[in-house]
């Protein structure tokens, strides 16, 4: 191609050629040169306008977390940039793949604090794997591939590119002849094989191994792998909060979320373990628990994409760096025969049958299949889940996205997560309020043919919630949106009543009646107040052929057990009556 | 705490000192030091870095997180050479202006310039060495003082030379260079 094109131009067409459909941004003045330039491509590059920019970044984060490809948002320079900061943030907490466009001041007033400048690149450095201000227009089709490269591959994460309103405007004859130059970036795909046969040769001598399946499960796509090397070793598997779908939970190797608000034989068997196996999950703090005391009679592997995750919170006996993929299957191919395995598959039998007395004697008796427990409440909130997991289950074609608070993790403990990866999308390591609405608008449109649910708490829905406008405007049948409302920011009361003597400071929490807030915008809005009723509404939700809202005014103050107190070891959980 | 000296190569990128600079702050560590300027391949810079940290691995491991850092080497415990320089301004009337000059000899240190109440220093060396120099210049009376912070190179064949790491362009320069 020679002809000369606008930098606004190349954007569109070095999108296009790296593979993106979907965009979720919003414009002003600084961007303006870009969304003239994309009226001509509005056939191959959707832009979907988003109500708030930090609904842009959520949506394009659930886009990415439901398919693995990159997501795109976009802001004007200043205000529009700086509300990209939150999920931003949150992208490089759960290493989502994201692609921040924002237009900045032209570069002859840049430094001049011209109208609308904000230094976004200064402001992203530490949340960004990545960020370029690009003010020569000849650098875009370079830096828009090297962007997306950096973002999607190794470790992913956000990348920011920030735009002076001059390089969008300025024609030049783009170069697509690009040859990357990043001497510094070689992200490790295939462990190393001498450690891979050293972690083999632990776990085969282990009486009573453990499995950690992370986020690296999913990103890489290492599912079916890593069941076959679960099966083959017969080792049970843990799923942390982002590595739900690792395994199916049906799958009688599955024990469970570990942590703070694990199940009592999760933790205890991380307590107890001998070797502990975590394959793309980096030993967070809400997983471990006071790193110190963690797994103490365990020699631990660690697989993991980014060297600097191995050993930053718990010492490590076997290191692999690597992509959980390829690391499984060197790990499969390595593997001895059935016959040299037989004394593990005695000792893991033994192990598991422990594990489950555990779970029977804690798990067995969860609050909502006790209904005795909460005989007096018109509304637990175990009920709704429990409706919701039956449902979910028998229909398929779901994607659950949740926001941030009891709800998120009530969500992860009681539904039946059985149907593989990127099917339980939340906000993790950033725990970011907000989130759920605008991720589920992201998801629905990457997944036309699944129900998206957001479940979220009243506090997170009223952070982000004016995106259901924009889901009415992109015409967006499949989300429900199940708001688990106990007019509190939940789950700092909890803390409050458990460790700070009830003092509810600024935690009870009003609303608008949010069936009717829902209606005014378009939807269908239910509004269930007793367990009797969940069901119908549910059923309602799927007969509707378009966005619904179902109010959930569950029981106020009910708490999430287990909970292990924040710097507390795991095996210290506090537990619910019937779970004790 | 222990202090380690870290060398490294850095694409010659806009912003990417600040990303060094960030991330060890941000990561709690205490920078002694830090030196940097081109190394011997056009698009590099090599960079020295003094810093204090329980756990340098992880200085190591985050500094390669940075996509401009090609690689990071803590020489703490290898053969190098290191040197610092400083320049000190150093109230010296007629009178003392002999003693002051006898004592730069020893430590040869260079007198860079003279004012009628002062002298400007020069003197390259170890850091121990330029530390006692300042000790002893002292209790004339500095009016300023600059030290460049550490630079180190290690012995021998070890090190690396930072042409391993770039590819060269056909017209000659080394690529990465935006901007
Ligand atoms: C943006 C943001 N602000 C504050 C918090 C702190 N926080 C964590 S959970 C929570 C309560 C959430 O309340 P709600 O959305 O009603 O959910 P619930 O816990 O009641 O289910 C708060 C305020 C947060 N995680 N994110
Ligand atoms: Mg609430």
């Amino acid at each position: 191609m020679t002809k000369p094109l606008t930098g606004a131009q190349i954007m569109c067409e070095a999108l296009i050629r790296e593979g993106v459909e979907v965009m979720f941004g919003i414009p002003g003045g600084a961007i303006m040169p870009f969304y003239y330039a994309m009226w001509d491509y509005r056939d191959r590059l959707r832009h979907v306008l988003c109500r708030h920019e930090q609904g842009a970044g959520h949506a394009a984060e659930g886009y990415a977390r439901a398919t693995g490809k990159i997501g795109v948002c976009i802001g004007t320079s200043g205000p529009g940039a700086t509300n990209l900061v939150t999920p931003i943030a949150d992208a490089m907490m759960d290493s989502t793949p994201l692609l921040a466009i924002t237009g900045q001041v032209g570069s002859h007033v840049l430094g001049k604090d011209a109208f609308q400048e904000t230094d976004i690149t200064g402001i992203t450095m530490p949340i960004t794997k990545h960020n370029y201000l690009v003010k020569n227009v000849d650098e875009l089709p370079y830096v828009f591939k090297e962007a997306i490269y950096i973002a999607t591959t190794g470790r992913p994460g956000p990348v920011l590119i920030d735009i002076t309103k001059d390089a969008m405007q300025k024609t030049t004859v783009p170069n697509w002849d690009i040859k990357l130059n990043l001497p510094g970036y070689k992200p490790t795909y295939q462990g190393n094989r001498r450690q891979i046969r050293e972690a083999i040769k632990l776990l085969i001598s282990a009486k009573k191994p453990l499995i950690i399946a992370g986020h690296g499960i999913i990103m890489s796509g290492a599912h079916r792998e890593l069941q076959e090397f679960a099966e083959r070793l017969r080792i049970p598997v843990i799923t942390t909060l982002h590595g739900i779908g690792a395994i199916p939970e049906n799958h009688p190797l599955c024990i469970g979320m570990p942590g703070m608000h694990g199940w009592v034989h999760v933790n205890r068997a991380i307590q107890e373990c001998d070797v502990l196996f975590n394959i793309g999950g980096r030993f967070d703090d809400r997983v471990t628990g006071k790193a110190s005391t963690f797994a103490p009679h365990a020699r631990i592997i660690h697989v993991d994409i980014d060297p600097s995750e191995i050993g930053k919170n718990v010492r490590v006996d076997v290191p692999i760096v690597g992509d959980a993929r390829l690391v499984l299957q060197a790990l499969l191919e390595d593997l001895p025969p059935p016959s040299e395995l037989a004394e593990l598959h005695t000792h893991a039998s033994d192990w598991m049958e422990h594990i489950r007395e555990m779970q029977d004697k804690h798990q067995g008796k969860q609050q909502y299949k006790n209904r005795a427990a909460m005989a007096n409440m018109a509304l637990p909130p175990h009920d709704v889940y429990e409706a919701l997991s039956r449902t979910l289950n028998a229909r398929g074609n779901y994607r659950v996205v949740t926001d941030v608070g009891q709800h998120q993790m009530w969500a992860a403990q009681l539904i039946d997560w059985n149907a593989g990866p990127r099917t339980h999308i939340t906000s993790g390591g950033a725990g970011t309020m907000g989130f759920a609405v605008p991720a589920a608008l992201g998801v629905a449109i990457a997944c036309p043919n699944d129900t998206v649910w957001a479940i979220v708490g009243d506090g997170g829905f009223q952070m982000t919630n004016q995106e259901m406008a924009t889901i009415v405007q992109e015409g967006l049948k499949n989300i429900k949106v199940a708001v688990i409302n106990n007019g509190y920011l939940g789950m700092v009361r909890q803390w409050q009543e458990l460790f700070e003597h009830k003092r509810y400071s600024g935690t009870p929490l009003s609303g608008p009646n949010f069936a009717k807030l829902a209606e005014a915008y378009g939807w269908k809005g239910l509004t269930v107040e007793r367990s009797e009723d969940v069901q119908d509404a549910i059923d309602e939700a799927y007969a509707t052929d378009g966005p619904v809202l179902i109010d959930f005014r569950v029981e106020r103050e009910v708490n999430v057990f287990p909970m292990v107190p924040q710097n507390k070891s795991i095996g210290e959980m506090i537990l619910s009556e019937s779970q004790a | 705490m222990k202090t380690h000296t870290i060398v490294a190569l850095l694409q010659d990128r806009p912003g990417v000192l600040s990303r060094v600079i960030g991330l060890i702050r941000r990561r709690g560590y205490n920078i002694e030091s830090l030196a940097v300027g081109h190394s011997e391949t056009p698009g590099v810079s090599r960079l020295t870095l003094v810093v204090e940290s329980e756990d340098v691995e992880q200085v190591v491991k985050q500094l390669y997180r940075l996509i401009e850092v090609i690689k990071v080497s803590d020489v703490t415990d290898d053969p190098t050479v290191e040197r610092e320089m400083t320049m000190i301004k150093l109230h010296a009337p007629p009178a003392v202006r002999h003693e002051i000059i006898s004592m730069c000899s020893v430590f040869g240190a260079r007198i860079v310039d003279v004012g009628t109440n002062t002298m400007i220093i020069e003197m390259t060396g170890t850091p121990g060495k330029v530390e006692n120099f300042i000790e002893v210049v002292r209790p004339y009376g500095i009016k300023e003082m600059m030290r460049t912070g550490r630079i180190a190179m290690v012995r021998g064949t070890r090190g690396h030379n930072a042409s391993e790491y770039v590819e060269p362009t056909t017209n000659g320069a080394t690529v990465p260079v935006l901007n």
